[in-house]
């Protein structure tokens, strides 16, 4: 499909005003991704509206009450593409309930693109934005520092909050070269995908440029193969009369035919027989596969359970303690019990522990005896069966999980396992 | 033998999905509508369960007035894969006095088909439905969940929705509620087009350039047929044109067009500057045509 274009995914955050809806708008003006009759609508739309410009926030507001309010209330999906990229955005509203919304976004991004507004500068929301990038692991985050326009596209203003930002950066686990500074302006193009003349002091890329050149080495982590198994295949035909396939999307590293593996929880041993991917029989396949793997040993194995190289098994345990994230009116308590999904498996938890609530800003936490919307704390549980995970911090897919409402079946909270 | 397999991450993330609804669910079903986003739908479930067959049915929700074209296909899909396929008619629900037919310029079955979806998953117990619908389709679209939970009525509380964090689906529902599933929410439609070329997807004739009876109205080019509503006034002549989408014939407008192959739509495609639903009548009714439908259960 692509044609071998790449695929970077992006989350954006920024608080209210800072024009991350203009930017977006923007990035799919720019790239012709933008139809006729979608300007048509943004041209209709702004004259109503008594606007003197084209509101491109517009092409991004979805929902009737947001476009009554004139705020984003929930994350939405962008897609644009360019010649060599398919770009897909999680637009991540920046008002209230922006650290639920966010961690959301940013779960399934590889960038972070953080918006300031040039004449606010740092404040106390890119403290939170920034933590939340850390968190998550993003791994790599834009600072775009948007609305130069209206600072006279003043090169010490940019340079100020660099030097706020780096403050930032130092009490994080973000390394220097995971982090490039943007000076824009959304609303006028400026830096976005054409180079300002307004700002001849700035000589890196634009956004879109820098954006085109990050590498998979720069998106993508590289661990040890992990597979969960998702669904047994049985045909049970007769041309496959005995054919057992093991499905599953494969994480973190490669797996070939031949390889020794470990499946747990059984801690059997066996050998892979063969890899599907479709009607072919491949050799090895590389993290992000959709596959079916066969092997050479009548085994126990079913949905939940895991598959990997004998040579780097995960951890197994019945207590785990994590950084929650709550994603639900619902609030965290002591002795509260839930459905714990890690990955494909599913387990029953219950909290033992509210350690500590933790500051977003990078001060640490306090004493806290739950945890509700939008807070981020440090949580002791206990399992009813062990979990076969990595941490998070070395192992994305294999350190997070999410919990489910016993009741009401909604999904209440995020995971980051230490 | 392939040596090593590079996934392509919009079709791997796919057929993950396809696979969850499988695990995830008692009484899954397929709603095939014989366009090119269900027809991927189809390609992707045999991929994600071969050498087994696709292990659920596929319901079309008829309107009794889709092109000729679509449902000849329809029905050579189902028989060349082997599948199950289940088919409820709108004209049904009219006969019952569940729901009326519109009348005059712009009357549509398109909206009539809520009924009998619903209607169709009380009968079948359905308790998920995969759809072929994309975020990057309508802005309202933009804000649905891969797993979308409806209440007993099918209706989508855009405000209670279920947040979505790394890949990991949560299909747990209570009696009585089902879940509309979109293993394609992340392609565009370039993409679905891409990936019928790659990967050789045989298609409905209607999709590529032929000679075809139409009227033009309000800018768009309509089917001229005894299902569409015609003013007197409203010349009809023939001309070269494809669809770019296939609902029913009330509510799908033609493009003009030369392309007769997969390469020619690829390329008009790339180039176009009208969105997909730009040629769909029932969106254009109000800025909020697709959310206020999505309401009350539309897909």
């Amino acid at each position: 499909m692509s044609e071998n274009r790449k695929l970077i995914k992006i989350a954006t955050a920024g608080s209210v005003d800072d024009g991350k809806s203009t930017l977006i708008g923007r990035l799919l003006y720019d790239t012709k991704s933008l139809t006729t009759d979608k300007i048509e609508a943004i041209e209709r739309s702004s004259k109503q509206r008594g606007y003197d410009y084209l509101d491109f926030s517009l092409a991004t507001d979805g929902l009737v009450a947001e476009r009554e309010q004139g705020i984003t209330i929930d994350v939405a999906h962008i897609y644009f593409n360019t010649e060599k990229t398919n770009f897909i955005v999680a637009d991540t509203p920046g008002h209230v309930e922006y650290t639920r919304n966010m961690v959301t976004g940013a779960s399934t991004s590889q960038v972070a693109i953080i918006l300031i507004d040039a004449r606010k500068g740092v404040i106390e929301q890119t403290y939170r934005h920034f933590f939340i990038a850390n968190l998550l692991r993003i791994s790599h985050v834009v600072v775009a520092v948007n609305k130069m326009d209206l600072v006279n596209y003043d090169e010490e203003v940019f340079l100020k909050i660099k030097a706020d930002f780096d403050v930032l950066v130092s009490k994080s686990d973000f390394t220097e070269d995971q982090i490039n500074f943007i000076p824009v302006s959304a609303l006028k193009g400026e830096n976005i995908a054409r180079q300002s003349e307004e700002m001849p002091w700035y000589v890196g890329n634009t956004l879109l440029d820098h954006l085109e050149v990050l590498e998979a080495k720069d998106l993508e982590e590289s661990t040890v193969a992990r597979f969960p198994v998702q669904y047994v295949i049985r045909p049970k035909t007769e041309a496959w009369h005995d054919f057992r396939g093991f499905s599953g999307m494969l994480y973190g590293g490669n797996l070939k035919v031949g390889d020794e593996v470990t499946l747990l929880p059984s801690l059997n041993t066996s050998k892979i027989k063969s890899i599907h991917y479709f009607d072919q029989e491949i050799q090895e396949a590389a993290p992000g596969s959709s596959i079916a793997i066969t092997l050479e040993t009548e085994v126990d194995l079913s949905r939940g359970d895991m598959l990997v190289k004998s040579s780097a098994v995960p951890r197994s345990e019945k207590q785990i303690t994590a950084t929650i994230c709550q994603v639900n009116n619902k609030a965290l308590t002591v002795g509260k019990k839930y459905i714990l999904q890690h990955g494909v498996n599913r387990v029953m938890a219950k909290v033992d522990q509210i350690e500590s609530r933790i500051h977003t800003d990078f001060t640490g936490g306090e004493d806290a005896h739950s945890l509700k919307l939008n807070d981020i704390g440090r949580v002791h549980f206990r399992l009813n069966k062990p979990i076969h995970f990595d941490t998070y911090k070395s192992n994305k897919s294999n350190g997070s999980f999410i919990l489910i409402d016993e009741a009401e079946y909604d999904t209440v909270s995020v995971g980051f396992i230490e | 033998m392939n040596n090593l397999l590079i996934p392509n991450p919009k079709e791997a993330e796919s057929i993950h999905i396809i696979r969850e609804v499988a695990a995830q669910f008692e009484r899954p079903v397929l709603l095939f509508s014989g366009g090119k986003d269900s027809i991927t739908l189809v390609r992707l479930a045999q991929k994600a369960f071969y050498p087994a067959k696709i292990p659920f049915p596929l319901l079309h929700v008829d309107t009794g007035h889709n092109f000729p074209e679509t449902i000849e296909f329809r029905d050579k899909l189902v028989e060349e894969l082997g599948l199950e396929l289940i088919v409820r008619n709108v004209q049904d629900a009219i006969d019952q006095g569940k729901v009326r037919e519109e009348r005059g310029r712009y009357s549509s079955r398109n909206s009539l088909q809520t009924t009998t979806l619903l209607d169709a998953i009380e009968e079948f117990k359905f308790d998920a439905c995969i759809g072929g619908a994309r975020r990057d389709e309508e802005k309202a679209r933009a804000k649905e969940r891969v797993f979308s939970v409806r209440d007993d009525f099918g209706q989508w509380d855009e405000k209670n929705q279920r947040p979505e964090l790394f890949d990991m689906l949560n299909g747990k529902i209570h009696n009585g509620q089902n879940v509309r599933c979109f293993p394609i929410s992340n392609w565009t439609e370039l993409d679905v087009w891409e990936y019928i070329k790659t990967e050789n997807i045989e298609i409905p004739s209607i999709y590529f350039a032929h000679e075809r009876e139409v009227f033009m109205r309000d800018g768009l080019i309509w089917t001229a047929n005894e299902h569409v509503f015609r003013e007197e006034h409203e010349e009809v002549m023939v001309k070269m044109v494809r669809f770019r989408t296939v609902g029913d014939m009330t509510c799908t407008a033609a493009v003009f067009s030369e392309a007769v192959s997969l390469d020619d739509v690829v390329g008009e495609i790339r180039d176009s500057s009208i969105s997909e639903r730009g040629a769909r009548i029932d969106d254009k009714r109000s800025e909020a045509a697709m959310e206020t439908r999505k309401k009350v259960g539309y897909f």
